[in-house]
């Protein structure tokens, strides 16, 4: 103990020399210390599905072409504008001159061409290989720009690149990506400890450097609940943009050191239904299911009330949105008689349960919800492998509870009868490629509502609730989004008052 | 010696060969594609097939197996196939962790049971001697886990003296020691209850015997008599039970990482599971296996070294 | 004078626990799966003793299913394994050679094998329920009875009366049958008393971990497990659930000691 003691004498007179020196010419570095729950396995967001990858990642080391901003709205990033032809199938990039890798290396179309190239090739890992299956052809027209050419219109192109599976990578530094990510971004990767941390420090060399406000980034990995109320409390963590526990919010609202925001994700929660099932295909006994359920006490017992119901399979802060919620009011007699009209007496269902707080917590009061409608629920609880494999690739299941998270997904539903949905409604996929194919904002506006009521007259799945976004904030941190598009988080925009 | 030494050698080769066979198989045949798991439910099937082909999942499975086999025997323990570096980094980075908690553990479950066992000992039939029963039973009955959890709620959620959970990381050694201690005392009270319990009756019986008797009466003190005498005498079957417990301090440790979301080995393992890294898997349960089977075959050495008589037998 | 105490107290617990059990059967207070979200955190009451959990549900019903779930899982279990591991014990004591020699490795090899492991994966392969737990939990078991029915059968091997039986033509199953199995039983019985107090505590780590009973039906550990989410909200949740599993890992392993000291006067000095 004396030993460390002397020890730790003689190396702060040296510590403080060096902070001293360091913080001589510039001001006092800003760092912001971020919670994450979701710990990532690699730094590669496009070989890697992990939703932390793209969270902590994208836009700020890795860039992409276009990119999106909170309303949802596609903005210009690596391509500083574009045009499109006339018939909706060529795209000309004009992209950014002077930037670089942080490791020095330059950007320039040849990149975009590799990384699209990339993505797109035969043996490609890309998660999301298919928003890159419309592309023909992508070619350099000159050092700062690219043509990408269509195989057919696809109204969501340009919001599709701006995700984190279309992010720019060098040929140069593309292999070690998974462990030392290296973009163009406003942050550099500096350090990652495995079940610890993970340390961005700024870009200097970043094109718009001067309005970044952070000089470091320390994103905190905590999984548990108590101990990301814990590190919070404690100060030592100074945003929590996606906090694990709705009903600790409460907690935090009435400390006022801290700001909390509930704001919305892309994630819709269903109760996903096996509409290939003998008794699920019955359009009778989906819609008995929906009566049966009650969203308010789903989420005031699931979410603590923090979060919002939905109708249909689309996020209520979307600008086409309808409310649906009012389509099937709970109503028990009302399920009971659907069922004794569909001829099903006493129904039995296998719910199989991801593992997810947010799935684990509402089965069992869906469980219960659907036994007073005279239907038995039998909860498993199961891993995520045994879930993607038994659920989601075999169809093993009646009914299951999972969230969509991604952007645009009522596609979903158009994804024929070996989708796990089962579900197998050609209107449905007419009215989708309507969608797709359509560029006109107004027309494409009322063809979204359409759909979202097909799949709620159908009464496809169980819409129960949009997932929230909940944020927990030190006072004086700004800059975080309320609700999310995407799967990113720029941080180039974030600020801290001391 | 050198036989009996050769022969544990063998049986310690085999054991690990049966169990990484085991769990190789038994991993193989775990519902879960890893490509899956680690592209998502938006992946194409060519790009699942493209990354099974990258990680080698397209062999047969003994083919992987007996290639596996060569390279753990040369050190080599393959590449992580969610974390993407060698799986001998993965563990190097997480083992310290483990280490500190299991060692801590172990140091306070021994001072603890040696002090209670010894003390009851002394004590025989007077209240402390009970009090020491009752302890010792009731943390028998306990499960770690839920001491985990009472301990947060008395110290970490309303004192807030220490962590809830989590690490801090090594930098600071101060914090990291506070995020240590909740996890390390749990694990170390449901240990101690049974060592401390065989260290008393150890002790009893030990202490029946003439030459501890003669030595009291010739006037050593009886705290001398205790801890020179009497309790090298009563080793044996204590190091017994804590080579046996080594195997509920893998567990242990196992089960209170996860509960106090610890980055060591035990989190890893699970985290392995249910992200089907395979590989990964195999060599942490062979790791485990190998450390329970090396703590029995220390505990058959320290015999010999405790007591010589044993010598002669072998 | 400890023998009573022992007995008495573990006798007493086990009496209640069982007593829960039995009665959780025709009756308890409430529903113990009726979830009444709006009567959430309810502090205790007449209606509700121990007052209700996070979706309303009565703790005091929930408790007295859980006793009965912990304690025939626990039964069914040990006696699963305890079973196979006495049979396999007793082979390997009476044929003896490479049997044996098979038998007392494999025990060591399972025991060198993280049980908590085996479980995880057996739920991942299987999907995790009742019967994995079960089985996990019988798949500890037989390599502890292996080595207690082979230590004592061995020892009985080398009287005198068995040997002259062997040598008058007896075969070994009869042997075995006659004079193996009744010195055998009584160290089994009470190894069976204290692997049903480990069997209560593994079904309970498991259901903690998720990979035993699944909602609704009610589980100490399982009431743990969701508590734990809950520690900054609702700690009472977390009090009960772990002292029922105490008072009856408790009641068994004090049972099985005073059975022991019973059955085994030698060891009685010892302690």
């Amino acid at each position: 103990m004396t030993a460390f003691r002397a020890a730790a004498t003689a190396a702060l007179p040296a510590a403080l020399l060096a902070a001293l020196i360091a913080a001589t010419p510039a001001l006092a570095e800003t760092t912001l210390s971020i919670g994450t729950q979701q710990e990532p396995t690699s730094l590669d967001p496009t070989a890697d599905a992990t939703a932390s990858i793209d969270g902590m990642l994208v836009q700020n080391v890795y860039e992409t072409l276009t990119q999106v901003n909170e309303p949802g709205e596609v903005l210009p990033q690596l391509a500083k504008s574009w045009t499109v032809s006339p018939d909706g199938l060529v795209y000309d990039f004009a992209l950014q001159s002077g930037v670089t890798f942080h490791d020095g290396t330059t950007f320039d179309a040849n990149d975009v061409k590799f990384s699209f190239d990339r993505a797109m090739a035969e043996g490609s890992v890309n998660p999301s290989k298919s928003i890159f299956a419309p592309i023909a052809s992508v070619e350099v027209t000159a050092p700062d720009a690219i043509r990408i050419t269509l195989k057919q219109k696809d109204g969501f192109f340009l919001f599709n690149i701006a995700q984190g599976d279309a992010s720019i990578v060098a040929p140069e530094s593309v292999d070690g990506n998974a462990t030392k990510p290296m973009g163009t971004g406003p942050f550099m990767f500096t350090d990652w400890t495995r079940g610890d941390r993970l340390v961005l420090t700024k870009n200097a060399a970043w094109r718009d450097a001067g309005s970044v406000a952070i000089d470091r980034v320390e994103f905190r990995f905590i999984a548990e609940p108590a101990a990301a109320t814990a590190a919070m409390l404690a100060g030592e963590i100074d945003a929590f943009p996606g906090f694990p526990a709705p009903e600790l919010m409460e907690q935090f609202e009435a400390d006022p050191r801290f700001t909390v925001v509930v704001g919305s994700t892309e994630g819709e929660v269903i109760l996903a239904m096996n509409n290939s099932d003998e008794v699920l295909k019955d359009i009778g006994v989906r819609r008995a299911i929906s009566h049966a359920l009650n969203r308010d006490a789903i989420i005031d017992g699931a979410m603590y009330g923090r979060a919002q119901p939905i109708g249909s399979f689309f996020a209520p802060h979307h600008v086409s949105y309808v409310d649906l919620t009012g389509t099937y009011p709970h109503d028990v007699a009302k399920a009971k008689a659907l069922l004794a009209e569909a001829g099903v007496t006493a129904p039995e269902f296998l719910l199989r349960v991801p593992p997810f707080p947010y799935a684990t917590r509402s089965a069992e009061i869906i469980q219960g919800q659907l036994a007073d409608a005279g239907m038995t629920v039998k909860i498993e609880n199961v891993e995520w492998g045994f879930w993607l494999d038994e659920v989601f690739k075999k169809k093993n299941y009646d009914l299951s509870i999972i969230a969509h998270t991604s952007p645009n997904d009522l596609g979903n539903f158009a994804r024929g009868p070996d989708y796990f949905y089962g579900y197998d409604n050609p209107e449905f996929v007419k009215l989708w490629d309507a969608i797709k194919f359509e560029a006109d904002p107004v027309k494409r506006d009322a063809l979204l509502k359409d759909a979202q009521r097909m799949v709620a007259d159908q009464a496809v799945h169980g819409f129960l609730f949009q997932l929230p976004k909940l944020g927990v904030y030190a006072k004086g941190v700004t800059g975080f989004w309320n609700s999310s598009p995407v799967l990113y988080q720029p941080l180039a925009t974030v600020a801290k008052a001391n | 010696m050198t036989l009996l030494i050769l022969r544990r050698l063998l049986g310690f080769a085999l054991t690990l060969l049966a169990i990484s066979a085991a769990v190789f198989f038994l991993m193989n045949v775990l519902p879960g594609d890893p490509a899956m798991v680690i592209l998502g439910i938006e992946s194409t099937e060519d790009a699942r097939a493209a990354l099974r082909d990258q990680l080698g999942l397209n062999d047969p499975v003994i083919w992987r197996y007996l290639a596996w086999l060569g390279g753990a025997v040369q050190g080599d323990f393959g590449v992580s196939y969610s974390f993407k570096v060698p799986v001998a980094e993965l563990i190097a980075e997480r083992l310290p962790m483990t280490l500190a908690l299991a060692g801590l553990a172990t140091v306070v479950t021994v001072a603890l049971a040696l002090v209670l066992g010894v003390y009851a000992a002394t004590h025989h039939g007077r209240a402390g001697d009970w009090a020491v029963m009752a302890f010792s039973q009731l943390g028998i009955a306990i499960p770690a886990f839920w001491l985990s959890m009472l301990l947060v709620i008395l110290f970490a959620v309303t004192l807030r003296w220490l962590p809830p959970g989590g690490f801090p990381g090594w930098d600071d050694p101060i914090a990291a020691l506070r995020a240590l201690i909740l996890p390390a005392t749990a694990l170390a009270l449901v240990q101690s209850a049974v060592l401390a319990r065989v260290t008393r009756s150890a002790m009893l019986e030990v202490m029946r015997q003439t030459y501890i008797r003669t030595a009291t009466a010739t006037g050593l003190s009886p705290a001398r008599v205790m801890w020179r005498h009497a309790l090298p005498n009563a080793l044996v079957p204590i190091v017994t039970i804590i080579g046996m417990q080594v195997a509920n301090l893998v567990t242990g440790t196992i089960v209170i990482e996860n509960v106090f979301y610890l980055p060591g080995l035990g989190r890893l393992v699970f985290q392995a599971i249910s992200n089907r890294d395979l590989i990964t898997v195999q060599a942490m349960v062979t790791l485990f296996a190998a450390i329970v089977v090396t703590a029995n075959f220390l505990v058959d050495l320290a015999y010999l070294w405790i007591d010589p008589r044993l010598r002669a037998r072998t | 004078m400890r023998l009573p105490a022992n007995l008495l107290i573990g006798g007493t617990l086990v009496a209640l626990v069982l007593g829960t059990a039995a009665l959780s059967l025709v009756w308890t207070p409430h529903d113990a799966t009726r979830i009444v979200v709006a009567m959430k955190f309810q502090p205790p009451s007449w209606s509700h003793p121990l007052g209700t959990d996070q979706l309303g549900r009565d703790v005091v019903s929930q408790l007295m299913v859980g006793a009965r779930n912990s304690v025939a899982i626990a039964l069914v279990a040990v006696l699963l394994g305890g079973g196979i591991g006495t049979a396999l014990g007793l082979l390997a004591a009476a044929v003896g050679g490479w049997v044996e020699e098979v038998v007392m490795r494999l025990a060591d090899f399972s025991f060198a094998f993280p049980a908590l492991l085996f479980a995880i994966m057996l739920a991942a392969v299987f999907g995790p329920s009742l019967t994995n737990a079960v089985i996990a939990i019988a798949f500890i078991n037989i390599p502890v009875f292996a080595r207690v029915a082979r230590a004592s059968a061995a020892q009985v091997w080398t009287r005198g009366y068995v040997l002259a039986a062997a040598s008058a033509g007896r075969g070994r199953a009869a042997i075995t049958w006659d004079h193996v199995i009744p010195n055998v039983l009584a160290p089994v019985t009470v190894q069976l008393t204290i692997e049903f107090a480990v069997g209560i505590l593994a079904e309970a780590a498991l259901s903690y971990l998720g990979l035993g009973v699944q909602p609704p039906t009610p589980s100490w550990g399982r009431m743990l497990s969701e508590a734990q989410t809950l520690l900054y909200l609702a700690p009472q949740l977390a009090i009960w659930p772990g002292v029922c599993i105490m008072v009856a890992v408790l009641g068994f392993n004090l049972l099985g000691d005073g059975l022991r000291d019973l059955s085994d006067p030698m060891l009685r000095r010892a302690r």
